[in-house]
């Protein structure tokens, strides 16, 4: 497709006898936020890992900004625009929260073998930094250190690192996972306001956030794609209320 | 900026100050044993803070940091024995073996893990300590005498003991200052970063290890240096000077001191060697006045002192004696 920003044809990862990627294809658009769905243990974590890099497929292409990225290392992927959030929190729990932003502006300002001036005077990465932090609402915690804050103002700041370099695709997975109603409702909202300028893949089990804030819906259950369109179009699939929306009803009951 | 005089900085400009003055006591009194033991402590104490380099600020933690010392000092003992005396030739040339080997090693050692680094930093350092003691023409486990200290131009006389003191002192002050500018630049935040959380340092774009690898050399040369430092200072080159026990000394060092901080590691090597000097001796006087007349072989058990205490700063003072006098770490700013 012409416009996709990042194509996935036939990504496929097996564990053992477990196939937790199963001829995985979708594409994602310039702009549009693309949201992916599933049970647990359909795969979409394992998804993610591959497309930052941390997982290697063992069959399949991924392309990103027209370049196939399939065998690039993370760092690499990073450097070239595609930025991810963890599904568990990971912070740099030694520093404070401006430090944690201010480090992944570091990181796309060219190499860090500077040895003498002080990072922490340099302009260059701090400001960049704060907006970033403004964009998520931590101004005010800026100088905390990370251990006084609290679990959803860390998942704000996971978002505010991934924002900081300044990517032109954000991967971000379960952002809302641990977060109380005003805070998933903050994260919608900044998230809405994000998908404006960003290509955006997100993997949440927020059913409300996710049709409140997808373009495209991609199923995925036991690795498999099973369907893939509008918010309108999933939520008619018979397979996909078969097979997801069953195993929901499971879960509550 | 933070406020000047708190107890840690009172502490560190205390001792930088006793250190200074410590020549003009021992030539007033004639105590040379003292100035050659803080000869020592300052020695070690560069190489404390060299593991501390990557221990403590870069979570590497290197069990065969002594090898350093060994390479750096014997470096200087094989070239002395050839003849060629001159600290223009043999210093560099320690330099560089100890950054070479830091290369070697890291290269293959950063690609693991925890136990897997530790234990193989250890086989490494084992490994040469092997090498040395089958070198025959230099020595072998006798190890071998350096008749002449490395000779550099006049005035600069390394045999006179005052002089070579100050060499050591400011040559620990320059290490010490160095640290403190590494670890605060970009340099140092991307090594404090890999430490915390290397994953995601990988997932916003660093290519962790090679920054690992240049802080693992950058250590390993400061250690060789205080290896030269060390064979100039005992005028004496044995494999035993980079056995495992003496990487733990070193490790210990940075533990009791404070990790992660830049002057702790001196402290450390201070606390440790005085302690090995004076516990003997207390135990020794404990055990007369216990008994009237002192027990034969009581000194001999000071480290059933010595252990306990590092047991207790472990555990109850993570931060080691730099951290006891240090703030808690607090919020710079509060809300708004």
């Amino acid at each position: 497709m012409a416009d996709a920003l990042l194509t996935i044809e036939g990504l496929t990862k097996r564990f053992g006898g477990v196939i937790a990627s199963d001829n995985v294809g979708l594409d994602v658009r310039k702009g549009e936020l693309h949201a992916i769905i599933g049970p647990n243990g359909a795969g979409k974590t394992t998804l993610i890992g591959q497309l930052c890099g941390e997982i290697v497929p063992n069959a399949g292409r991924i392309h990103f900004d027209g370049r196939d990225i399939t065998a690039l290392p993370v760092h690499d992927r990073s450097l070239l625009g595609l930025a991810r959030s963890f599904q568990i929190t990971s912070l740099f729990p030694h520093f404070t929260a401006l430090d944690n932003v201010a480090l992944a502006v570091q990181a796309h300002a060219g190499h860090s073998f500077r040895f003498w001036r002080p990072a922490r005077t340099e302009s260059e990465l701090r400001e960049p930094a704060r907006v970033a932090l403004d964009r998520v609402g931590l101004t005010h915690r800026a100088n905390t250190m990370l251990s006084s804050m609290s679990h959803g103002e860390h998942r704000q700041l996971e978002l505010a690192i991934a924002l900081a370099s300044k990517p032109s695709m954000l991967l971000l997975d379960e952002p809302m996972a641990g977060l109380g109603p005003d805070e998933s409702a903050r994260m919608v909202k900044t998230l809405r306001e994000l998908k404006r300028e960003l290509t955006i893949l997100l993997i949440e089990h927020d059913m409300e956030a996710v049709f409140a804030l997808a373009d495209r819906i991609t199923v995925l259950v036991y690795g498999r794609v099973i369907a893939s369109g509008s918010p309108a179009d999933i939520r008619a699939n018979a397979e996909v209320r078969q097979a997801y929306l069953g195993e929901q009803e499971i879960a509550h009951g | 900026m933070m406020a000047v005089v708190t107890p840690r900085n009172t502490l560190v400009a205390v001792l930088l100050l006793l250190l200074a003055l410590l020549p003009v006591y021992c030539s007033v009194t004639g105590n040379y044993f003292l100035m050659s033991l803080f000869t020592r402590i300052l020695i070690l104490g560069m190489a404390a803070v060299s593991l501390n380099l990557i221990m403590g600020f870069g979570g590497m933690v290197s069990f065969g940091h002594a090898v350093y010392l060994g390479i750096g000092g014997y470096a200087v003992g094989i070239l002395a024995k050839e003849g060629i005396n001159s600290g223009f030739v043999q210093w560099p040339v320690a330099l560089l073996a100890s950054g070479l080997f830091a290369l070697g090693v890291g290269a293959l050692c950063l690609r693991t893990r925890g136990v897997y680094f530790i234990m193989i930093t250890l086989a490494f350092a084992q490994m040469i300590y092997y090498v040395a003691s089958g070198l025959d023409r230099y020595g072998g486990d006798d190890g071998l005498t350096i008749y002449k200290r490395s000779q550099f131009f006049e005035p600069i006389n390394l045999s006179n003991k005052t002089f070579f003191y100050y060499l050591c002192f400011v040559l620990l002050l320059a290490c010490v200052y160095l640290v403190w500018r590494l670890v605060h630049s970009r340099f140092g935040m991307v090594i404090q970063g890999a430490r915390s959380n290397e994953r995601r340092m990988r997932a916003i774009g660093f290519p962790v290890y090679r920054y690992k690898l240049t802080c693992f050399v950058i250590s390993g040369v400061m250690c060789g240096l205080a290896g030269v430092l060390l064979a100039n200072h005992t005028d004496f080159i044995n494999p035993s000077i980079m056995f495992w026990t003496r990487s733990g000394d070193l490790i210990v060092m940075a533990v009791l001191g404070g990790m992660g901080t830049v002057f702790g590691p001196v402290i450390g090597a201070i606390a440790l060697l005085v302690l090995e000097e004076a516990l003997p001796v207390l135990i020794g006087g404990a055990s007369q006045l216990l008994t009237g007349h002192e027990v034969q072989g009581a000194r001999e058990y000071w480290q059933l002192i010595l252990g306990p205490m590092l047991l207790l700063i472990v555990l109850f003072a993570r931060g080691g004696i730099d951290g006891m006098l240090a703030r808690p770490p607090r919020e710079v700013k509060g809300h708004g």
